[in-house]
């Protein structure tokens, strides 16, 4: 039924709209409850999946992200960490998307590339540096913040490159191996690099790392609007993400449907007769990762940001798995895919996950008893919050079974995931 | 640079080397064996082999609480948690191959492998599931046997401990015994025939399900052996201890030559002692600049290097690889 509405335009829309509105009020009336904020970004799918004129789609999508998120954030401000976790790992997944989706490089390091930018920025963007050049330049003034943007895409496009070059021969998962072994080599000199020369801190990590300038700060005064930086900075640092995860999915449209994302797709579907009909192998796959590549490199450089500190930790296989897992859940190859992957995983994870501990906490406090055993004697180590990779492993073999394609497959289904090749 | 003491730990250091590369060789039968039949790198291989060390650890507790370790013969109590180990992984292993590997045998080669990985990371929770809610803890220490501690010292500066002596003999012992099955008995033609033409195979009457779940039994039993001994070696053991070891046991194989027995034992023995030897040395050859830290580096860049320059291995002969 709910089907048949959203396919006719006006009571999609009104649907829709309505959905919204009385989820957002929901979420406002009730600030610390998780299902009403869930349903609140169900609606934003659901815009996503109804058949409504698209003008009217993309201004109620400006209208749900730009406004109601932001004043949702401000009355809830884990609300608005969310949001933009799911931006940054939105962002994330696009990228991987071009080199397993597109051009069907399987990358299990893929996160060695977040780490190259959040590091390019974390160690000029703080005192860091001075430990490396010496003398009492660094940090850089916050305004390098968005030079570094570009710097954080033009390394780790390097390291795609460098990555690319001596991995060309392989495919399959040979490949997917070597890029685990670069993810973890990096990993390792992330954690190591703080001797002879400390470049990286080592496992303490960097901090304080500068945060982009609030340039519009006279503006807002001048509005009357008091710049709290407590309250700006979220706001400010989500609609950078909204920038980036949105310059990200027009780059990606343009590629899927010019001349390169052609080429990869050829690529993935048959080497061997891609370079027959004179696709240039070598330099697509090079491009496929250090397209993929810089767009990781970019969020990186917004992440260390946010955090204000980066460490080892952040930049385990473990990411690299989850940012995979995001792409095959929502669809390998789809742009609406890899977001929804993206949302569904942080929202798990952060939501899901995270309010069921506390939930299992406040029974266990409250020494609420089930079946006559009294929950206040169930282990301590018992924290769902904790069981991120046991979620990720069954949605992964789940969907293999059951769904290869994903949720949101690419429109141009591809033969990689779903015709059998013969025994 | 102080060279004496570079050639005084070389024994110790060489020693070290091959009781690691020994174990690594244990872990990498499991991933050659089922790449051998189905090429197929069974990620979750690491985690099998995990498991048995849990469940070694569990009954050794069990055996201490009852106070049989003090009663029994150590070799006995080794031997019985050993075989249980290998029975708890070998089984394993073959549920997980009918529940996440059979139903994608046919589907294209990414499938199963992301499939695997998916296993891997939900098996290393559900131990730590399991273990947090028996025990309250994931963090486990092997229960120290007084026999196993014992060291021989053979000159002042060298001693071997009777662990590193058991691992030795114990992984002898189950190479020798999976070799002379593999190519001596009926059941290790049947699993080369299936490795060779699954199609051909199984028109000579063999059932290759019961021959594909028999080659994860015997490789899962071999990882939970490894499990076992790497618990004795090593004492503590958490969920997510068994991936950095597989991963190098995977390097072993592959630099081997995947699927094939001794390459596997060659390649755990040469990645063992590169591994002692960088872990030793590395500080004292670059004047403490660098530490026994990067040694896992090394394990990875001989992963990548092998499998650009010479995929096939040192013993492997040529596989075709299919797209």
């Amino acid at each position: 039924m709910i089907k048949s509405l959203l396919d006719r335009p006006v009571p999609a829309t009104i649907l829709v709209a309505m959905l919204l509105a009385v989820t957002a009020l929901g979420v406002a009336r009730f600030p610390r409850s998780i299902v009403v904020f869930m349903l609140f970004q169900a609606s934003i799918f659901l815009l996503y999946f109804a058949r409504i004129p698209r003008w009217l789609k993309v201004s109620l999508t400006v209208v749900a992200l730009g406004v109601l998120m932001p004043v949702l954030g401000t009355i809830n401000a884990y609300y608005m960490e969310i949001a933009i976790q799911v931006g940054i790992f939105a962002a994330l997944a696009l990228g991987l998307n071009i080199v397993v989706g597109l051009a069907g490089l399987l990358d299990l390091g893929y996160v060695a590339f977040f780490a190259v930018g959040a590091y390019s920025w974390a160690i000029f963007g703080s005192p860091q540096a001075n430990l490396i050049f010496g003398g009492n330049a660094f940090p850089l003034p916050p305004w390098w913040f968005f030079a570094f943007l570009l710097v954080g895409v033009g390394v780790a496009a390097g390291a795609g490159i460098l990555l690319g070059l001596p991995v060309l021969r392989l495919h399959g998962d040979y490949l997917a191996l070597v890029t685990l072994g670069f993810g973890e080599v990096i990993r390792v000199l992330a954690n190591n690099l703080d001797k002879p020369i400390n470049i990286t801190n080592g496992p303490k990590g960097i901090t304080p790392i500068g945060r982009p300038p609030i340039f519009f700060a006279p503006l807002l005064q001048a509005l009357g609007i008091d710049p709290n930086p407590n309250v700006i900075y979220p706001l400010y640092l989500y609609a950078l993400v909204l920038l980036i995860v949105g310059v990200t999915v027009l780059v990606n449209r343009r590629l899927e449907d010019s001349h390169i994302g052609r080429a990869w797709e050829a690529i993935r579907e048959d080497q061997t007769a891609a370079q027959a009909m004179g696709v240039p192998l070598v330099r697509m796959k090079l491009l496929a990762f250090a397209c993929g590549a810089s767009f990781a490199g970019a969020v990186g450089v917004l992440f260390a940001a946010k955090q204000v500190f980066v460490n080892p930790e952040s930049f385990t296989f473990m990411e690299s798995i989850g940012v995979l897992a995001m792409i095959i859940l929502g669809g390998m190859g789809s742009i609406p895919g890899a977001i929804l992957g993206a949302a569904v995983v942080t929202v798990l994870n952060l939501q899901v996950l995270k309010g069921l501990s506390l939930w299992l906490n406040e029974l266990r406090n409250a020494g609420v008893t089930i079946f006559g055993y009294s929950l206040a004697n169930l282990p301590t180590q018992l924290e769902p919050a904790k069981y991120e990779r046991m979620v990720f492993g069954l949605i992964l073999v789940l969907m293999m079974i059951f769904r290869p394609q994903g949720i949101l497959p690419a429109r141009r289904r591809t033969r990689e995931l779903q015709e059998p090749v013969e025994p | 640079m102080d060279y004496e003491l570079l050639i005084g730990i070389f024994p110790q250091v060489l020693l070290d080397g091959i009781t690691l590369g020994f174990m690594y060789a244990l872990i990498a039968l499991g991933y050659t064996m089922v790449y051998g039949v189905l090429e197929f790198i069974n990620f979750a291989h690491s985690e099998i082999f995990i498991v048995g060390a849990f469940v070694g650890v569990e009954l050794l507790l069990t055996f201490k609480a009852a106070g049989w370790l003090d009663v029994l013969p150590w070799v006995v109590v080794l031997v019985v948690v050993l075989l249980v180990g290998m029975a708890a992984s070998g089984l394993l292993a073959v549920v997980v191959e009918r529940t996440a590997y059979r139903p994608l045998r046919h589907a294209p080669r990414l499938i199963p492998l992301i499939s695997a990985i998916g296993v891997s990371f939900f098996l290393q929770d559900a131990i730590r599931l399991v273990e947090s809610i028996w025990r309250n803890a994931f963090n486990l220490v092997y229960p120290s046997m007084d026999a196993l501690n014992h060291r021989f010292e053979l000159t002042h500066t060298i001693d071997v401990s009777v662990k590193s002596l058991v691992v030795i003999v114990a992984a002898l012992l189950m190479l020798w015994g999976l070799h002379n099955l593999v190519n001596r008995t009926k059941i290790g033609k049947a699993i080369r025939a299936v490795a060779e033409d699954q199609a051909a195979a199984s028109l000579m009457g063999i059932n290759v399900n019961r021959i594909i779940s028999l080659t994860f039994l015997i490789g899962g039993a071999m990882g939970g052996g490894a499990g076992v001994l790497f618990g004795v070696q090593y004492s503590l053991i958490n969920p997510y201890t068994g991936f950095i070891p597989g991963l190098k046991a995977f390097t072993a194989a592959v630099l081997g030559g995947i699927g094939n027995i001794p390459g596997a034992m060659l390649g755990g023995l040469v990645l063992g002692l590169l591994e002692s030897f960088a872990a030793a040395y590395l500080s004292l050859l670059t004047g403490g600049a660098f530490g026994a830290e990067y040694k896992d580096i090394f394990a990875f860049s001989i992963l990548i290097l092998i499998l650009i320059f010479r995929p096939k291995g040192i013993l492997g002969e040529i596989v075709r690889e299919r797209a």
